[in-house]
């Protein structure tokens, strides 16, 4: 049995009590009228020059607001209150970026242990009860996001302009779209999305543990069905809830990819993660049984995985790229034109690093090299939902700033502190799993 | 020269693996061994080196990404500029993401071919060359392990007997 360290835990209370008071401070320094947010925004400029306004002329076209941009004199008025939105939705961005992130860590590796099972796989057996530990967090995870989500359907922010209906109204491509995309259904198909994987974590969690008592093999069998059956269910719902919670925050825009590049960003930080706890816990002398090739093995999906996110996000660029259709285009023009540092730089973490890092094959085998990896590879995919988001909501007004490390610091100390409180809860090593002596003598 | 060697037929691989341990315990040096199929770790077992045809592969990667880097600069850029939907090849830079697709399959190309031929060259296998395998039945269902005979033939003959050899044999063989 695992007990959680004090230090740790002391650790993580700190990293969300330090979250909390930095997003209270980004919250409370957002702007509450146009004058506030022009004044702000007139400081900033000074040591910008003039970027500001060109930049605005795009976004104002992306959110929706370029019809109301033709009225001439209401012009200027409408681009106050689109900044006065774009600086009141930093805080909550950076909220919910963060929220979602984590919260995606966790759905990942609901994935993977899923694909394990329906597989059979007979390596992974010892890393169950790691990735059990993880999924955990999807119960809180989920709920704050639904939460979040459920706000933002109150107006509390401006994040989803489609949920405004003041700009639906002048607006023919969301009103085309409002059948589908409205607040009800939009929490409905939320609320169908959270409680399918809530219920499949909780309830293989059950039949896992229960095989570990029982004298036969029927819990691993419904086990195997359940998790069959849910990689389908998962792999639709996941693709909704991307168009639903991050590629609505831009209506008029689609990808038909899009729902595999969040995929692929959420498996690569998942596995990472499993890579990551495995080694913390066996270097504290937990997890005996797990050996070198296994740490190899996590390694290597962690190198395949980032390679195959490049494919899918230099698919979907490549094509809109080519295309050069201007509905389509607006999505990169606005990530090139204010977000250079962190679009770019996420390339170089999530695909250049990598793939030079972990090609060597005994590179894989080293633990603490595998740690350094994933921080950076963690950060490149926050960077990554970061990019998704934070175009859409703030427009160039982002900064990474105390928001944002508050919201990273607040639900990394609450999955730190969720996970390993989850792991403490049963033995992690499972007794009777019908693999368990192969993966014990995994061997590559 | 021609050299004595001493053949040991075994018809299964585990039984082979665990001669191979068995034999290299007592230090002898083990020449060669024929199998039908490639037997899991059997490379480690005889303490033979680690392949370095990943090194090679990746060199042969760079290789092939630079060919392609400077075979697109060369075509669309340099030699017959081409306005493709409304892209005009001016600037390497700006059309470079229509030739990624080409710079990947080229990498991969080169990686891939230039290894199986650098592995065949490596493993002394050209066309027309003559077969090294001593014996037809290590292509069907037999294993064999090859040591060479420094005046302790029966020595090695028991000790391979005892690993559960079903054939031990004292030949002479080219090299």
């Amino acid at each position: 049995m695992y007990t959680f360290s004090n230090k740790l835990r002391i650790g993580s209370f700190i990293a969300m009590g330090l979250g909390v008071i930095f997003l209270a401070i980004g919250f409370l320094s957002a702007p509450s009228t146009v004058e506030e947010a022009k004044a702000m925004v007139a400081a900033h400029d000074d040591g910008h020059g003039g970027g500001h306004a060109e930049a605005a002329e795009t976004h104002g076209e992306e959110q929706g607001h370029g019809t109301e941009a033709a009225h001439g004199e209401e012009h200027d008025a409408s681009h106050d209150t689109h900044l006065l939105h774009q600086l009141q939705n930093r805080p909550w961005s950076a909220l919910y970026v963060a929220a979602f992130f984590f919260f995606m860590i966790a759905l990942g590796v609901l994935a993977f242990y899923a694909v394990q099972r329906a597989a059979q796989a007979g390596w992974s057996p010892l890393l169950f009860r790691v990735m059990e530990g993880i999924t955990a967090y999807l119960v809180p995870g989920g709920i704050i996001v639904f939460v979040i989500l459920l706000l933002s359907t109150l107006h509390m922010n401006h994040m989803f302009v489609w949920m405004d209906a003041e700009t639906v109204a002048h607006d023919e491509l969301l009103q085309g779209k409002a059948g589908y995309l409205n607040p009800t259904f939009f929490l409905i198909r939320a609320a169908i999305f959270l409680g399918g994987w809530i219920f499949y974590r909780q309830y293989s969690r059950k039949l896992s543990l229960a095989q570990d008592e029982s004298d036969d093999n029927s819990n691993f069998v419904k086990n195997f069905r359940w998790s069959a059956a849910f990689l389908v269910f998962y792999l639709i719902s996941e693709s909704m809830m991307s168009w639903d919670w991050i590629m609505s925050l831009d209506p008029h825009w689609f990808s038909t990819l899009f729902g595999w590049y969040v995929f692929a960003s959420m498996f690569v930080s998942g596995i990472t993660v499993i890579a990551m706890v495995t080694v913390y816990l066996k270097s504290k002398g937990y997890l005996e049984q797990v050996n070198d090739s296994h740490v190899h093995d996590l390694a290597k999906f962690m190198f395949g995985i980032s390679i195959f996110w490049t494919y899918l996000w230099f698919s979907q660029f490549m094509l809109i790229w080519y295309a050069d259709i201007p509905e389509e285009v607006t999505y990169y023009i606005a990530r090139f034109q204010d977000y250079k540092l962190p679009f770019f730089g996420m390339l170089v973490m999530n695909f250049v690093f990598p793939l030079l890092v972990l090609m060597n094959s005994d590179y894989k085998r080293v633990n603490w090299f595998v740690i350094m990896t994933g921080i950076v590879v963690l950060l490149g995919h926050y960077l990554d939902i970061f990019n998704m988001v934070m175009p859409a909501t703030v427009g160039d007004q982002w900064y990474i700033g105390l928001p944002e490390i508050g919201g990273i610091l607040f639900f990394g100390g609450l999955f730190v502190f969720w996970v390993f409180t989850a792991l403490t809860k049963a033995p992690l090593q499972p007794k009777r799993n019908p693999f368990i002596e192969e993966s014990r003598h995994f061997h590559y | 020269m021609a050299s004595k060697v001493i053949q040991a037929l075994y018809n299964d691989d585990d039984v082979l693996m665990h001669a191979v341990k068995k034999v290299r315990a007592e230090h002898h040096h083990i020449e060669e061994v024929y199998t039908p199929f490639p037997v899991h770790g059997l490379d480690k077992a005889m303490g033979l080196a680690d392949t370095r045809i990943a090194i090679t592969s990746f060199l042969y990667g760079c290789l092939g990404l630079t060919v392609a880097i400077v075979m697109m600069n060369y075509i669309m850029i340099e030699d017959w500029p081409q306005d493709i939907g409304g892209k005009p090849s001016f600037s390497y830079l700006e059309n470079m993401p229509a030739f990624v697709p080409i710079m990947f399959e080229l990498t991969v190309f080169f990686a891939a071919h230039l290894m199986v031929i650098t592995f065949y060259l490596r493993s002394r296998m050209w066309p027309f060359k003559k077969a090294e395998n001593p014996d037809k039945r290590t292509t069907d269902d037999h294993f064999l392990m090859e040591l060479g005979v420094h005046d302790n033939e029966n020595e090695l003959a028991d000790l391979l007997w005892e690993t559960g050899a079903v054939e031990v044999k004292v030949t002479e063989k080219e090299s």
